[in-house]
């Protein structure tokens, strides 16, 4: 599966791998990286994962040791006590289903109705085309915080408080990922395979499911991790539809954490621990091609 | 990968569009093959709205619906505990909010805080950005090492920068006190809790953002390196005058993205205070306008109130982006009068 998606993210015509040509100049100075290059970045590294290994660290522990000076700098034996504390006395067990639930169906919902409308906006011709166009890029600059008050009345009423769907619907309001998808398929889906499977009188139906979809595949996994990303990391709107007690997500259960649900410091840590380490794998596993995604849409964005 | 489209593409049976034999078609034929055709027709014609109404259909429910219902909430006096009932006041929640300091305290914070967090993240992310697109060993491991903050969520972050900074056994105050610096109350402090609260926005996103800058540098052509090289530019003044130069939209495109994150800032100060309060701190030291209006609507129960300052955020957002286009006008046609 990796190794399928590997071969497919980068698109055409852009270097976005390491296998491309040494950025070598004809006057003679290669753009090799030197010693200061490698220090600083080593630096960079340290300081974007020290406050992660750190919060295993303090898992690890217990309360008393992170309230004395100096902090602890190496793993102590109470990790597996407190991630048991935090996966049930937490609600953490639930909130991590929950959360995967609920990125997974955003996730796929996203990439479904970005795919469909990306691919009308790209190759179809239809009336108001630019003006939609155009509203579907201005609706990405409406802040969350604009529609809290309506939505959160509407859950109250549909009685969705404390359901996942509540957080779930809310996401398929993707402006993002119809453009990125868009952005896509105009250049890699050629115009002339949709023409050609139109005079061989193929439905639309068809078109999507033998032309669109296998032409769209890499930048739908794209999106797909994007999405998720996205999704399982919600903060905003999720603390205001779920609680704590009810069905909460990993993000409204650390909430509960940081309000003190539980005092003990070394279980909040555990808590965290438990909530980032799903996606920390899965950038392991994961990490090229996420990285490539988010350059990628950088370019097109 | 085209291969694949040439076998799947290709009808299998039914295409029938073109007529096999030169015999006169039956009537049930003409029949079928005109049934055909209008369905072809109704599907070019209606399909692309097909292909829309997903989206629209969701973006109506839970994007527009809502945007214009929260400008009709912000007239009215509704509370949350029973947000039916809706008294009708005008404009009055608007001028209470100008009224009301903790609005403008909320504000300047909210500035404040995205100014120290947005200007040296994306400053950093370039010279990042910068050395990342030399030629490394491992640069997928530093690529992907400088996006991990980005996986961790703000909730996750933020709790443990509470602890890093905590006023007596913080890793931060420790390390201080190894250069002789007294501890420092990070959480009371005016700005040195909105330093800390910006230094969880620096940590999450300077990467994301090179990597970002660094897409956009690969795409600069080898030529313009080459011909600046041969001009006898050293790896400075490429940088300078070529490297910036064409990564200007991207700038752009992040400051953008930066500023109406920071607008909306929001877990970070939120999970910062004791207790995860809205009140952003004992003194309101680092409140944001998030913060304001979670604390308005849900704390509060003024939802009245929070949607009028929902409102005001956004037409905030829209003047700081007409700001950010007609800087970039500016700089573009100053650009063009210098070539």
């Amino acid at each position: 599966m990796s190794a399928t998606v590997t071969d497919k993210v980068p698109p055409a015509g852009r270097r976005s791998r390491p296998a491309k040509p040494p950025r070598k100049s004809k006057a003679g100075k290669t753009l090799y990286g030197g010693k200061w290059t490698y220090l600083v970045l080593i630096a960079v590294t340290v300081f974007s994962l020290f406050p992660l290994v750190w919060t295993a660290i303090a898992a690890s522990r217990n309360n008393t040791r992170l309230a004395q000076t100096p902090p602890p700098f190496w793993f102590g034996g109470n990790l597996f006590k407190n991630l048991e504390i935090a996966w049930t006395d937490a609600n953490m067990g639930a909130a991590l289903f929950n959360t995967t639930i609920v990125a997974s169906i955003s996730a796929a919902g996203t990439v479904l109705i970005s795919t469909l409308a990306g691919f009308a906006f790209a190759k179809l011709r239809f009336r108001w085309k630019n003006f939609l166009l155009f509203f579907v890029i201005a609706t990405m600059m409406v802040p969350p915080q604009l529609s809290v008050v309506p939505m959160y009345m509407l859950i109250a009423e549909l009685s969705w408080t404390d359901q996942l769907q509540a957080v779930i619907f809310p996401f398929f309001v993707a402006a993002f990922g119809v453009f990125f998808m868009r952005q896509y398929l105009v250049q890699a889906l050629p115009n002339e395979l949709v023409e050609a499977a139109r005079v061989d009188g193929a439905s639309s139906v068809r078109v999507l499911w033998h032309v669109v979809f296998p032409a769209a595949r890499p930048a739908m996994a794209v999106l797909g991790m994007l999405t998720f990303v996205q999704a399982w990391n919600d903060f905003f709107w999720p603390i205001i539809a779920l609680t704590q007690n009810g069905n909460p997500t990993v993000q409204v259960a650390l909430t509960g954490l940081g309000r003190g649900y539980i005092p003990d410091q070394s279980v909040i840590m555990a808590g965290a621990l438990l909530g980032t380490l799903p996606l920390l794998i899965a950038f392991v596993v994961f990490g090229k091609q996420i990285v490539g995604g988010i350059m990628q849409g950088a370019i097109k964005g | 990968m085209v291969k694949q489209y040439e076998t799947t593409a290709a009808p299998r049976g039914e295409g029938a569009a073109a007529p096999r034999a030169v015999q006169e078609p039956s009537a049930k034929e003409l029949k079928s093959r005109a049934w055909r055709s209008r369905r072809y027709r109704w599907d070019m014609k209606f399909s692309p709205y097909a292909l829309l109404s997903p989206f629209f259909l969701f973006f109506l429910a839970f994007g527009l619906f809502p945007l214009l219902y929260t400008g009709w909430a912000s007239m009215h006096r509704v509370s949350l505990t029973a947000p039916n009932d809706m008294e009708w006041v005008g404009f009055r929640n608007f001028t209470r909010l100008l009224e009301d300091e903790f609005f403008w305290n909320a504000l300047k914070n909210t500035v404040t805080i995205g100014l120290i967090s947005t200007v040296p993240q994306l400053l950093m992310a370039l010279g990042i950005a910068h050395l990342l697109n030399y030629r490394l060993r491992g640069s997928w491991f530093f690529r992907v090492a400088a996006l991990t903050p980005y996986a961790t969520s703000v909730a996750a972050a933020t709790l443990v920068f509470v602890l890093l900074y905590g006023r007596d056994y913080g890793m931060i105050n420790w390390g201080l006190g190894q250069i002789g610096i007294d501890n420092i109350d990070w959480k009371n402090g005016d700005w040195t809790s909105q330093l800390a609260v910006s230094s969880i926005v620096i940590w999450r996103w300077t990467g994301y953002n090179a990597l970002i800058y660094l897409a956009a540098m690969q795409s600069i052509p080898n030529d313009l390196y080459e011909s600046a090289a041969i001009d006898g530019a050293s790896r400075w003044q490429q940088f300078f005058h070529v490297t910036l130069p064409s990564l200007r939209p991207t700038i752009l495109f992040t400051c953008v993205v930066s500023t109406i994150g920071a607008t909306q800032l929001f877990g970070e100060p939120l999970l910062f205070n004791d207790g995860a309060s809205p009140t952003g701190g004992s003194d309101h030291q680092f409140q944001t306008l998030g913060l304001y209006l979670y604390e308005q609507g849900w704390v509060n129960l003024h939802l009245g109130r929070a949607s009028a300052i929902a409102w005001t955020m956004f037409l905030i957002l829209l003047v700081v982006a007409a700001v950010n286009w007609a800087i970039a006008r500016r700089l573009r046609r100053s650009e063009g009068r210098a070539r």
